[in-house]
């Protein structure tokens, strides 16, 4: 089976605070650590999975400069067969609907059977998989956190839904998927595993390359635009407790009498 | 003239989901005037129920009626809406699991601007719509600005639109079946199955009064002892966000949310959690709640009535400690 999985360099939340900038412009990006983004993982260590069962090979793709290219090797590491970047200034500034294209014209230079995005990135959207899909006139299932091969033809999905229940589908190839975390255990990385592929060419792929007029993608083609970042002003919020630990944890359980909280 | 607005209604078991109402009044902030159409799909009596409800609110509601809705397939349903909605409306859909199978597509489909999970709009200038979203996990807000003149799709945060119940309406229903079969049903390449019901796990905390729950500032599955044990102190059940299932430290039946479970307990402990909307979805009926984290910035503390800035590795013990020496 040939397998793209569609990944995205992003400041780690897990390592950091994100704070707004002093005007409000950007997140502070200085000291921020990136990694891949988590859902991308999951969607990376299934595809390994489901080659390591059937054959075929993984191709990791994304979107960027040289330094997205990192999170491309590191999937690489983890044991992806190919990578690919699609890099290119007029990219810059592009929606959603930007990336899916420039993603749907590296998946027609291709042949895939199976199309594996992270349910979602750090701007929180979830919304590529899905464009991406319907771009290619392919069948789409978000929310993915089960898969099984079931033939060369179709797969079969659990979708993860409200109440922590489940809903099955049978998919025919090719597809594109959104995974969630959860469906399978990503392996680690180890610095080894990067050294192997430190060295390995990574093919770039121009908008030229790949066919895209100006008006499809980057800030022309953008149909929203952010315009800023902010904190907003939630009113009340928690009261904070201070003091020192025994002062707080006094006011605490006093609290927690109060509301019933200790039987 | 004002572009017309169309509110998908999310509906299970004939009972109409709460964000239909919600719709209501994320169409009022788009648009005063706005007249807003409801489109309701499914089958048969049950969706004749649900029709009824919806027109007691929306002054039009259009049906899809057909028995391959019955269990609803975004696929499907995705190429009948592109059949009957106008190229240059504005389309609401709920922001959760099944608007977030049909939303992106039908953006595309319809050649419209997409917005995907708006909490708020603050207005029309010019064909352009202001709206606000969330990023990094609720960590930080944007207000985006959003080209809509050509029609747009916008998936909508169940909960922070404000349910509208004041509309009372006797609305039509118009059928609209037809023009959305025409041409067939397109979208078999996905074919549902069944549902899997979630497990049932050795507690159910959908019955808890107090819940001492745990979220990635635990940091090892050898640590959720510290949980337990200051559960015990307290006489409440451990639950725990997202992250501690993916890990496979506890069983799913534990996890808080709008994939997990919905509680309603009396008193939440959120203990290192960061408070996305999803966990935050899964707690209702106004427990208080007490949020210890070490990030001063983690959206946890805007819903929690007592925060604690700490790291709760260092404080789980010492409270334990301290209920457990109060109760000897």
């Amino acid at each position: 089976m040939e397998i793209l999985v569609c990944v995205k360099r992003v400041p780690d939340t897990a390592e950091n605070e994100i704070e707004v900038n002093r005007d409000g412009t950007d997140i502070e990006r200085d000291d921020l650590v990136y990694s891949v983004n988590e859902w991308d993982n999951y969607a990376v260590e299934e595809a390994i999975q489901i080659r390591d069962k059937v054959g075929g090979s993984i191709t990791i793709v994304t979107v960027g400069d040289k330094e997205d290219e990192e999170v491309v090797r590191r999937e690489m590491a983890m044991g992806a067969d190919n990578g690919l970047l699609l890099s290119d200034d007029v990219f810059n500034g592009s929606d959603g609907k930007g990336i899916a294209a420039a993603l749907k014209a590296a998946v027609e230079k291709g042949s895939y059977d199976l199309i594996l995005t992270g349910a979602q990135a750090d701007d929180g959207a979830g919304q590529v998989g899905g464009m991406l899909a319907a771009m290619l006139d392919c069948p789409y299932a978000s929310l993915v956190n089960l898969l099984e091969v079931i033939d060369d033809k179709k797969i079969k999905v659990g979708r993860e839904i409200a109440g922590g229940n489940q809903e099955m589908n049978e998919i025919d190839l090719p597809c594109v998927l959104s995974i969630q975390t959860g469906i399978n255990e990503p392996r680690y990385v180890g610095i080894r595993g990067i050294r192997k592929v430190a060295s390995l060419e990574i093919p770039v792929y121009t908008a030229g390359d790949l066919g895209l007029a100006g008006d499809t993608v980057g800030e022309s083609g953008a149909r929203i635009k952010r315009l800023d970042y902010f904190v907003p002003d939630s009113g009340e919020g928690a009261e904070i407790l201070e003091g020192s630990t025994d002062e707080i944890i006094d006011k605490l359980v006093e609290l927690l009498k109060a509301k019933g909280g200790i039987k | 003239m004002a572009q017309q607005v169309f509110a998908y209604i999310i509906h299970k078991n004939g009972v109409v989901d709460d964000t239909a109402l919600e719709m209501i009044t994320a169409a009022g902030k788009l648009n005063t005037d706005a007249s807003v159409i409801a489109v309701v799909a499914g089958s048969g009596s049950e969706l004749d129920g649900v029709c009824k409800d919806v027109a007691s609110s929306f002054t039009e509601v259009w049906k899809i009626d057909n028995e391959a809705l019955v269990y609803i397939n975004a696929e499907v349903i995705r190429s009948m809406l592109t059949r009957i909605l106008p190229k240059e409306g504005i389309v609401l859909i709920p922001h959760e699991h099944f608007g977030m199978d049909l939303a992106p597509g039908l953006s595309v489909k319809l050649d419209a601007a997409y917005i995907a999970d708006a909490v708020d709009f603050e207005g029309i200038e010019d064909g352009k719509l202001k709206a606000i979203r969330e990023e990094y996990l609720g960590q930080v807000s944007t207000h985006v600005l959003c080209d809509i003149s050509k029609g747009a799709v916008i998936t909508i945060r169940p909960g922070s639109f404000k349910a509208d119940e004041s509309k009372s309406a006797n609305g039509s229903i118009v059928d609209k079946t037809a023009e959305a079969m025409e041409g067939g049903i397109a979208g078999d390449a996905r074919r549902f199955l069944e549902i899997v019901e979630a497990e049932v796990g050795d507690v159910d905390i959908t019955k808890s009064d107090v819940l001492v729950s745990v979220g990635r500032g635990i940091e090892d599955e050898d640590n959720l002892e510290m949980a337990f044990d200051l559960a015990e102190a307290m006489g409440a059940d451990v639950s725990c966000s997202r992250p501690i299932v993916d890990a496979k430290w506890l069983e799913k039946s534990r996890q808080v949310g709008t994939s997990g479970q919905t509680v309603k307990p009396k008193v939440y402990m959120a203990l290192g959690i960061s408070g996305a909307f999803q966990h935050l979805g899964g707690i209702k009926g106004a427990p208080f709640i007490v949020a210890i984290n070490k990030n001063p910035k983690a959206p946890i503390f805007q819903a929690a009535d007592v925060g604690i800035v700490d790291d709760i590795l260092d404080f789980i013990p010492e409270l334990t400690d301290r209920i457990n020496e109060i109760k000897a």
